[in-house]
């Protein structure tokens, strides 16, 4: 089949396929519980960032990449220069 | 012993009514007593599928209501006596199936029948859980493509956990039926292959049905393939797979209309 692809310049598109749903499955069959629990972790990440800094709720971009093995949660959160402690709590 | 079966999908157009039809007629062509029964509400479409659109009086829902005998709204095909369709309404709500008139309707047509095959409307709410509800037995109709592969997955959850069966802790036997399968582009590596779709779903094949020219040419003409052009390939998988349905063991094959090359390199058992 090799020829045949180098011929066609194109790459089977099937694998492809049967990659991606292999990993979509395998997490929507995990259960409803994986958006809940990345609306958790996001929350009390922030929360913990905050304590620390001020965090503009614009400048935080929240990413998900569901892997084969692992899974990558992703949070970015634009620190400003004049970032300044946050005023301790309590 | 009757033995009610859903054919269901999830996602629309994957062939969930020429399947229905041409299962029961396969059935009936075998002798067997058949009724299929369209749970389409506001969408019917197996009568046109089955011609038999201009016989309509009674639908499944003035059944559920009360308003007309099951026998009344029962058509029997004119080509098979062993086969009757039916109805859904055409006019009315899919709210006006009601889970308890389902069951008297189901029940009855039980005794009468060796096989009630419900034809399930696409999407995962009310008329789809309603027409697999009662089921023994499921076809699950899929194409060799990702959102129909992916709305299956989500299906056959569905019949492990909503149906009555479920419910009692029994199991429901579940089957594949991949249709419109282009065995020449899977051998290409443009179509997902029988074994992928197998391997992700992990319920046993039922059949492959070959994207073929005589599906369409058998609705426009009003009859289920296996009665339009029995020897043509997808009815002659369409009879193999009632055979399994009826508890054969055969060796599951792309039926194929080519001669040739082809022939010889697509005919070989592939599951």
């Amino acid at each position: 089949m090799s020829f045949l692809t180098s011929l066609f310049g194109r790459k089977s598109s099937a694998p492809v396929a049967r990659d991606r749903l292999q990993i979509l499955l395998a997490h929507e069959r995990a259960g409803e519980g994986q958006s809940e629990l990345i609306a958790k972790l996001q929350e009390e990440i922030l929360e913990v960032i905050k304590r620390h800094i001020t965090v503009d709720q614009d400048k935080v971009q929240i990413k998900m990449d569901r892997g084969a093995g692992v899974s990558m949660l992703e949070i970015d959160i634009e620190v400003p220069e004049s970032a300044k402690p946050a005023a301790k709590a309590g | 012993m009757a033995k009610v079966l859903v054919v269901t999908s999830g996602k629309g157009g994957v062939g969930k009514t020429t399947s229905t039809a041409a299962l029961g007629a396969a059935l009936a062509q075998t002798g067997k007593n058949v009724v299929v029964v369209d749970f389409d509400v506001g969408l019917r479409n197996l009568d046109l599928v089955m011609g038999a659109e201009r016989r309509v009086v009674f639908d499944l829902i003035n059944v559920v209501q009360g308003d007309a005998k099951l026998a009344q709204a029962l058509i029997r095909d004119k080509r098979v006596e062993t086969l009757s369709i039916l109805p859904a309404s055409q006019t009315r709500d899919k709210d006006a199936l009601t889970p308890e008139g389902v069951a008297r309707v189901i029940e009855e047509l039980r005794e009468k029948f060796d096989w009630v095959i419900c034809d399930s409307p696409a999407g995962i709410e009310r008329g789809a859980q309603l027409a697999m509800y009662h089921a023994d037995q499921a076809v699950v109709v899929t194409n060799p493509e990702v959102s129909s592969v992916r709305d299956s997955d989500r299906i056959i959850g569905m019949l492990d956990s909503t149906t009555e069966r479920a419910k009692k802790g029994e199991k429901i036997d579940k089957h594949l039926l991949l249709t419109r399968y282009d065995p020449a582009r899977a051998a290409r590596g443009e179509m997902l292959r029988t074994e992928d779709v197998l391997e992700i779903l992990s319920i046993p094949l039922l059949g492959i049905i070959p994207e073929s020219e005589e599906v369409l040419r058998a609705s426009n003409l009003g009859m289920p393939v296996t009665l339009s052009n029995p020897t043509s390939a997808p009815a002659r998988a369409y009879f193999e797979a009632v055979r399994r349905l009826e508890g054969e063991t055969l060796d599951v094959s792309v039926p194929t209309e080519r001669k040739g090359l082809f022939d010889w390199l697509f005919k070989r058992s592939v599951a």
